[in-house]
Formats: structure tokens, sequence, C-alpha cells
């Protein structure tokens, strides 16, 4: 029985170019209050274009209403929970929104004086103490754009550090679990990779990597808890494994909802980490970005991070652009700034204590929902779970229905599926992180949703696999678009 | 806590499920030594009215109420409200990558839109929302050229945004691309393409420049793409004021476009979130970074959108992966979509002549330090006094000056960089010019 | 199923030799592994390619595999067709969709792989 939706009108709407007119307008210019200018002889003729061909030309109203329409064609945490794994998808509260929006914030230019942008810079003092507090850290880097972006951030400190050393080696080890990020931001920082398998329980092997950690491996990137929702309970170990033999350990921050409050990487022996503030801390992930990945350092890689960096300076914050060490940039200016703002604003409303529950909440959840439901679905590791739990597909897939086709029937009962196929050391993966947000009426109803599809593919799994039913848009031709690419609308 | 919603009875229920008397026993398996044994050193949580209060605080600090004629990549545009009406609609903001295509239609379709819109501005055949701004979209344009050309050695010239460069050389210095800057013609400000030819080499796969370039000064695109083509190498043509683009010739010769939208409606913040993009010519399409939308149908017929051609990313392809970008720039390129949307075909060019006209009137007070066409920015030199005073001056006047160049440019050390905008008044722009001048 | 003439590999390519010149492509079984094929990676022609080294890729939606040389040689002709029609790899592997051509450099080793009877027990142990 599906409760939590029913039908619903949806509005149709084509694309703008299909809306346009000529001469329609959504905009009015102030009237030049200074003579014209003659394009052709400001530019030369040759300069200037043409009419932007198929540009759309549409009426206010017409334009409100078109994006207004495209926007009920989504799901969002707003309409409920939204349990992708890894992914962290936790209420975005709106006071963040509020405040990023603050004037002398918003239209703070990133070459204004120095004198004049104080307010922004103590943001960023401020966001930067508290990260490091939360990370056990000693310095932070706000400038990295994305968790990505932090990754590279980090590895290139490591390539730095070690290079000073004077070899800068040649090998990321990383565990077969990990995200994808982390094998292609090794390859750019340019390390060869090397795979590490997972144990049994789906930890660092220690054995394994003590034969692997030689003078040639850089750094570990591990990822903690790792991305079956279970802390590697070695860490400490595993840092001195690496520490050993003069490498590093790198820590993908991308969990550190589990453990905000409850441990800090620092303590456990992880060199640099990022962190994503668009998981862990709140801000919106608006379709995909924008993101912030702040990296988080011990004191021995502090001289190599982006430049600049602030400092006190009396009174006053400044940014020091004279550091001989450092990396260099990675990004222009100083950081996803306005992200930054809404994360700092979540810290606040929390506050240390509420920060530490939050984690706490976010950990009952999700061991919660693999109590309910690991009487249904295959649990591949038994080790306890944290923030999130990965089940796998194995028993339905023999009735034929796979981890997709269970994802594409949750959406009829009104969720976001969780993450599928990953990580892929789990065959047929449902990944399910229900985040702090999520009370308990939800979650139950999302597992009643689960077991209840558990149930339909034993009497009927032909009929999930052509799911979803209730959806304006039906299952997608995924083939097709990649075969035969539309990559842009075109005129009839 | 006000975002925790759980009641403690119902909290109370969940943990008796789970078989554990208290929250801290859902964390017993954790090493001793793991855990943080005191709290963290952090503020207990306020309320919004204080989290309200604490940022106006900061903002207070910051400038407001100046003019200001500082441009060099960001800059003053007005936002039509539209923009935040659109960007704050939960199912925009809330929503993830729209992997799950039956319920983010709306997002797919935006980025669809998005897509289409960028071809038809940059007279490229495909282009993507996926760049974290236009810093960082340049050495991924400059990675995607040495993927498709199989040479490593990048050309860029001294005239792009030297934080763009520098972000270059970041990323390059570990993959074995070497990158080497040509020059600027002293008195036009425009691209050496003498230099550019001199210092060519079969080795090169790249060759990157920036229209209207970081003076402000309208390039030569043709000239450069045909050096670039005659020796086998891609031409990467950077921008960073994208209104210029309502009004400029497309950079149609080019091989890859990476630029930057702050100026579609993406508020100047410091510096970020800003979206950058990169297009190209249906030839390098595989070789490009970053998520890509496409158009199919769903199983009813009916037109739907979704990712594609994912396999070059990195979630599928790890280390071999044409960049291990994760995000694409969603929110950001949904504000430039709705921009776009609100100006249209004619008022981008109107915005645009707006801004050349504004740009032109300022000029025409005072002296630029080169002779080649301009856009919405200009160099001056300072007279008599160096730019940092007069800026000191200006600021008295509640007026923040252009961007001093010394820093990027020594040879340039008594040369501001000065922007005008729709938004610059006459008036504002009478009283800097009788400081400047 | 398995055409007797062909020779295979462990990567599940098969060969079809005719004195030194060779063609290669991708067996059922691995079609079927694969999904539907959206896109297909192939070398130019001239370019010399090792035994057990990847001489291209084929794409499904949501993987990518390397297509492994089963010889040493040098590519002579490349299937064109397949760039637009990437599809005929799901539908005829073993005729219309061959990969590639090449000149051998040394003919003998394909008797090193294996026959077709060889080919189907080892799809069959793998499963």
């Amino acid at each position: 029985m599906i409760k939590k939706v029913t039908n619903h009108l949806s509005q149709n709407e084509a694309l703008l170019f299909e809306r346009s007119s000529p001469g329609k307008k959504a905009y009015q210019l102030p009237e030049l209050d200074i003579p014209a200018v003659d394009a052709a002889e400001a530019l030369g003729a040759e300069n200037v274009r043409q009419e932007i061909a198929g540009f759309p030309e549409v009426s206010e109203v017409e334009a409100l209403r078109h994006f207004t329409r495209l926007s009920t064609w989504n799901y969002a945490i707003d309409y409920g929970m939204y349990p992708l794994g890894s992914c962290t998808m936790k209420y975005n509260p709106r006071i963040n929104e509020v405040v990023a929006r603050t004037e002398g914030l918003a239209w703070a230019h990133p070459y204004q004086p120095e004198s004049l942008s104080q307010g922004c810079m103590q943001v960023m003092a401020c966001l930067e103490a508290a990260l490091a507090e939360i990370c056990g850290m000693d310095a932070v880097t706000l400038q990295p754009a994305a968790g990505a972006h932090g990754e590279l951030t980090g590895i290139l400190l490591i390539r730095a550090l070690l290079e000073k050393r004077g070899n800068p080696r040649l090998k990321i080890l990383i565990p077969d679990s990990a995200h994808g990020t982390n094998p292609a931001t090794a390859a750019i920082a340019g390390y060869a990779v090397e795979n590490i398998k997972s144990s049994e329980t789906g930890g660092v092997d220690l054995t394994a990597l003590e034969q692997l950690v030689t003078g040639d491996v850089a750094a570990l990137m591990v990822t903690n808890p790792n991305t079956l929702g279970v802390f590697e309970n070695n860490i400490v170990r595993v840092a001195e494994i690496l520490h050993k033999k003069g490498a590093m350990l790198y820590m993908d921050g991308a969990n550190m909802n589990a453990l905000v409050g409850i441990a800090r990487p620092g303590d456990f022996g992880v060199d640099v980490m990022h962190l994503n503030l668009h998981k862990t801390f709140s801000t919106p992930h608006g379709g995909g970005g924008p993101g912030a990945g702040p990296v988080a350092v011990k004191k021995v890689l502090e001289p190599f991070l982006p430049t600049p960096r602030l400092k006190r300076s009396g009174r006053r914050l400044a940014f020091d652009y004279k550091r001989k060490r450092s990396i260099g940039r990675v990004k222009a200016y100083y950081g996803n700034f306005g992200v930054l703002v809404r994360a700092l604003a979540y810290i606040q409303a929390h506050g240390g204590p509420g920060l530490r529950n939050a984690t706490m909440d976010a950990v009952l959840n999700a061991v919660y929902v693999r109590k309910a439901l690991e009487s249904y679905y295959d649990l591949p590791y038994q080790s306890p779970n944290m923030h999130e739990v990965v089940f796998s597909d194995d028993r339905q897939a023999k009735l034929g229905v796979r981890t997709g086709d269970i994802a594409k029937r949750l959406i009829d009962y009104g969720f976001h599926p969780y993450t599928v196929s990953f990580p892929m050391i789990v065959h047929g993966a449902l990944m399910i992180e229900p985040t702090e947000t999520e009370g308990k009426l939800e979650i139950d109803s999302f597992i009643d949703a689960m077991i209840s599809i558990a149930h339909e593919i034993e009497t009927d799994p032909q009929m999930v696999k052509n799911a979803p039913y209730n959806t304006r848009t039906s299952r997608v031709d995924e083939v097709t678009a990649a075969r035969k690419p539309v990559l842009r609308w075109k005129p009839a | 806590m006000r975002y925790l919603p759980k009641s403690e009875s119902e909290r109370r229920a969940m943990l008796d499920a789970c078989g554990v008397s208290s929250p801290e026993e859902l964390f017993a398996h954790l090493p001793e030594g793991v855990r943080l044994n005191r709290p963290l050193n952090l503020a207990p949580g306020i309320s919004e009215y204080e989290i309200v209060e604490y940022f106006r605080s900061r903002a207070a600090e910051c400038a407001t109420g100046y003019a200001s004629f500082l441009g060099a990549g960001v800059y003053h545009h007005f936002r039509p409200v539209l923009v935040d009406t659109v960007v704050s609609r939960g199912e925009f903001l809330t929503s993830y990558t729209p992997y799950q295509a039956e319920i983010a239609q709306g997002t797919l379709t935006t980025i669809f839109e998005f897509q289409t819109m960028i071809c038809q501005l940059t007279g490229m055949d495909v282009a993507n929302a996926s760049m974290y701004d236009g810093s960082t979209a340049v050495p991924e344009a400059a990675m995607m050229a040495v993927r498709a050309t199989g040479k490593g050695r990048v050309l860029i010239a001294k005239s792009v945004h030297p934080e763009y460069r520098e972000v270059l050389a970041t990323y390059a210095k570990h993959q074995g691309m070497p990158v080497v800057e040509f020059g600027y013609i002293a008195e036009s400000g425009n691209l050496d393409l003498e230099d550019l030819e001199r210092q060519m080499d079969p080795l090169t796969g790249a060759v990157i420049i920036q229209t209207p370039n970081f003076f402000g000064i309208v390039e030569q695109v043709k000239a450069a793409a045909e050096i670039a083509h005659r020796h086998g190498a891609l031409l990467v043509v950077v921008f960073t004021e994208a209104v210029s683009l309502g009004l400029l010739e497309p950079p149609a010769e080019a091989d890859i476009v990476a630029g930057e939208l702050q100026s579609f409606a993406i508020s100047p913040s410091y510096g970020g979130p800003y979206a950058g993009i990169i297009a190209t010519k249906g030839k390098y399409i595989r070789q490009m970074p970053g998520r890509l939308v496409g158009q199919t149908t769903d199983s009813r017929g009916n037109r739907a959108f979704c990712l594609t051609l994912s396999t070059r990313e990195q979630h599928i392809r790890r280390e071999k992966a044409t960049s291990n970008i994760c995000t694409n720039q969603a929110l950001i390129a949904l504000m430039a979509t709705v921009f776009m949307t609100v100006y249209g075909k004619q008022g981008l060019r109107e915005l645009a002549e707006q801004n050349l006209a504004k740009a032109h009137y300022l000029a025409g007070k005072l002296k630029p330090r080169f002779c080649g066409k301009f856009f919405n920015e200009f160099v001056v030199r300072a007279e008599g006094k160096s730019p940092e005073e007069i800026n000191k001056a200006l600021l008295k006047k509640k007026i923040i000056g252009g961007l001093p160049l010394g820093r990027f440019y020594p040879e340039l050390a008594d040369c501001t960089l000065l922007c005008a905008t729709e938004m610059t008044k006459r008036a504002d722009m009478d009283a800097l010019a009788e400081v400047q001048a | 199923m398995y055409p007797d003439n062909f020779r295979y590999t462990k990567e599940h390519e098969w060969v079809l030799a005719d004195g030194d010149a060779a063609t290669v492509g991708i067996t059922d079984h691995a079609q079927q592994e694969l999904g539907d094929i959206v896109y297909v990676d192939l070398p130019k022609v001239g370019t010399r390619v090792d035994a057990g080294k990847p001489l291209g890729s084929v794409e499904s939606v949501k993987a990518v595999s390397d297509i492994y040389s089963p010889v040493n040689g040098e590519i002579t002709e490349v299937n064109e067709s397949l760039a637009d029609a990437p599809e005929k790899l799901n539908s005829d592997p073993h005729g219309a969709a061959w990969l590639v051509k090449i000149r051998l450099s040394n003919p003998e080793e394909i008797q090193h792989l294996m026959s077709a009877s060889d080919y189907l027990s080892y799809v069959g142990a793998e499963k």
C-alpha cells in the first residue's frame, strides 16, 4: 500500500525555445544617462555579432511559469526523505539562504580593499577555526570549490611535502570501496593508483597494507567511515604503518556526518582530509552544485597550503600572498564564500553540543533502518554501521529484480531512491543514508515501502521491473541517449 | 535543536528498537583511543535572530554604499528578481545531481536549456555546466586539449586573467604539462601574435587566450586560431565577462571555450560560488570533462532528458577519467539560465550596449593606456600619483576605484583596470574621473 | 553459436585468421555481459598492437571495458560503421560487428588461443 503519495496534476511545459515569439520581453533596462555608442565603431564592425540565433524571447510571466512548472518535476529534500548513501542529503536550513544574501557579503567584490572586507574575512577565519576544531587538525584552507577539488588540493599538499623531503614518490593506495573521485584525483596529481582490496569485514586489510606500503607509496586515501558506513577500527594502526614508511594518511571526509563531535580524524592519525560542506554542513546541493571542499591539515603540511592564507595582523585580518612553499592557487579568489557563509550559519545554529546530537541522530536512523530491513534484504557486511547501511539485492536478484529496479519502485512510494550499485565491492548495492533530518514517521514510512517492495518482488517481480508508474516521466531510454547524443535543442 | 525532528519519546522508541539504551551506545564499537572524550570547543547553538544579527554585523564591516569600478573577472550586474525567485524553490535548491531521471526532469530540462543557450552564445556544438568557475575551467580545458591532440605543451597569453594562469600552473605542474606564456603588444594590449608564432612548436597541444582579455580588450580570435591550427594545436578561448557575448562575435573558430558566468546574475559573493563552462566542437565531446544532459524518450515515448556519456566520468572510469570533477554547478547555472531567459535575444544585446556605452563614456574622460578596442573595462595610467594613492582618495568619496595592476603586471605598476557596467552611474563616473585624471 | 574457424581469448575476443591477415571482434558472451553497447573506441589504422594489451574499449551506459588485442601486429582496417551503429555489437558480434583487422607479426601465435569448444567450456566454467 502506497501511503505517502497520491496523484496530482503535473503541468506540461515546452522548452523555452519552443515558447519564444519575436519581440517578447521579460526585461526593461533603465534609460542610459550618457550618450549611446555605436558598437561597430567602438568594437570594430568585424567584432560585432549578428543576432543570437535561437536565443529565447519570452515574457516575464511565461518565464516565471516555465521555471515553476519545471521545478515541480523534481523530487527534493523539501518533499521528503532523500536517502542517497554517501551524499548526505540533509535539511538545508533557510536561514542560511537569508544570511548568504546579506548585502555587504553577497555583493562583496573579491578585489575590494581588505579594509572594507573585514567582515568577509572574519567569517572565513571563524569557519577555519571551527572546522579545525571539529576535525582535530591544525590548519584549514577554504579555497577548494568542492570535495574532489579538496582531494586534489590535499594530494598536492602531500606531494609538496614529500618533494621537500627529497622524493615525491610514485603511488597512491586506494581501497576498492573508494569513491571514483579518489583515483581520478590521484591521477591528476601525477600519481599512479594502486587498488587495495577490502578485508572480509569491508575495512582496510592490514596484511595487504603492510605489503603494499613501500618507499614508493606517497599516501593512502581512505574514507572513514568507509563507503559501507563502517568505521575503520584499525585506523590508528593504518596510520602507523604508513607513517613508519614515511607515507601519509589522507582521509576523504565525505562521511564526516558520522563523526562530528564523536571522534576527530586528527586524533586518530589522519594527516590531511577534506570536508564536503554540502554534505555534513547542510549547504544545499542545488541539483549538483555548488559545493565547497575545505581541506584540513596537520601542522607539517601548513606551509604548503594554497595561497593566499588568512593571517591576523594586529586587530585586522589580511591575506598573505608571500608563501614560498605553497602549492599555489587551486581556484581564483578565496573559495566559494557564499557556501562558507551557509556552513558557518549551520555550525552556529547547532553549536558544539547540537552538532554531536545531530551525529547521534544520523547514526541512530541508519541503525534503525538496518534493524528493520535486515530480514528482508541481504546484508553482506555484518560489522556495526554508522551513518549509512549497505544492503545487496542478492535475494531479489534471484527473482530477476535488481537494485536499480527496487530503486525505481521506491519512487512510486514517494521516496527518492538510495544510492544504487555503489560501493562497487557490494554486488547490487542498496546504500541507504537517512541522515539526522528524518523523524520516526518518515523513516517508518520508508521502511514500510521497502518491505512492501520486497513482498511485491516475491509475488510480481515483473511489475517491479517496469516501475515507476506514478511519475510524469516513465523509465528513460538512457541507451539511445548515449548512442545518439542530442545535447542541445535545434529548430525542427 | 530545531533541525532535529525527533521528540524524546520517538528517539527512545527508536533506541529500543535498535536494542540500545542510549545514543552513545551506538558508538561503543569505536576503539577507546579514537573517541573524543570532551565536548567540542564550540559555542552552544544560537537562534535565527542571533544568526541574522551576526552576519549583519559582519556585513557592516564590509563595503556597503560604495560605488565600485572593480571588474577584473567579477562584475556588478543587476540580478533580475526572477533569478532568486526560481533558485529559492526547494525543488531546485534541495535536490541532488539528477541521477534518477524520472524524478529530476526539472533540473535536467533546465540544464539542457542551459547547454543550448551556451552553444548559441559561443558558437560551439556542446556545452556543460560542470566547472566550478572560470579559473578551474582553464586547466580542465588545457587537459582536454592535451588529450585530444596527444601533445602536452600549453601556451597561454599573459593577458589571460592572472589568477586563472596561477590555477593552471598548479594543475599543470605534476602532469608533465609545461605551460609557457606569450606576451601582449605594449601599445594595443592585444595578443602579440608574432610572439605566439615564435613560441609555437610541434609539441604544443593548446593555445589559450582570453577575450575580452584581462585588460578589457577584444582579441583577434581568428588570427590566433589560424596560428594554433597551423601547428596542430587546439585554440582555447576564455571569457570572464559573459555579457560581452551579447554584442561580440562568438569565438566560433575556437576548439574549446572555457568561461565564467558570474556576470549572469551570480552575486560577486567575495569570489564564489560561480559557474564555469566548457563548450566545444562536436568531435571533442568524448574528451570533455563533467556532466552532460541529453535528450531521449521515456518508455511511453515522451520526450525526456537524462545524464549521458557518463563513461567519461570519474565514478565509472576512475583513474582514467577525463577529470576528477563530480560537481555540476546546477544551481548557479540555473541562475544564469534564468538570467539569459529574462534578457533574451534583444535584452542581452541591449545590456551589452549599455555596458559598452558606460565604459566608453568613462574612457572618454580619461586616457586609456592601450589603443585596442575594449568592451566594458580598460586600463588607465595614473598621472602624478600611484594607483593606490588615487584609490585612497576615491574611498573618501565613497568610491572603490579600479584594480591597481602592479601586483600582477610589474610593468603596469602605474596602471589601474577600470570597469563600468549598466549599474555604474554617470555622477560616479564624473567623480572618479576628477580624481583619476 | 561460436564458429569453429575462430580462435578465442580469456578476455572474450575472437580472431579469424587467413595467413597473416586477422579479423578481431568480441564474443557473443562479451556483448551479453556488457549489455547495450553505446560506443566503441578503436585505434587508428597503422597502430602497432601487442598481444594482451588494450587496443580500444567498448562502453555500455554505465561501464567501460577494455578490448585486449589477442595478437601482435599492426592495424590495417577499422570497422568504421560501428561509430554510428554500436548496437551492431549486440546483434551481430561475430559478423558485421567485427572491430579491427590486423596484419599478424607472427601468424603461428593464434594457435595458442582457445578453440570454440575450449572457449565454450571456459565461459561455462566462469559462470
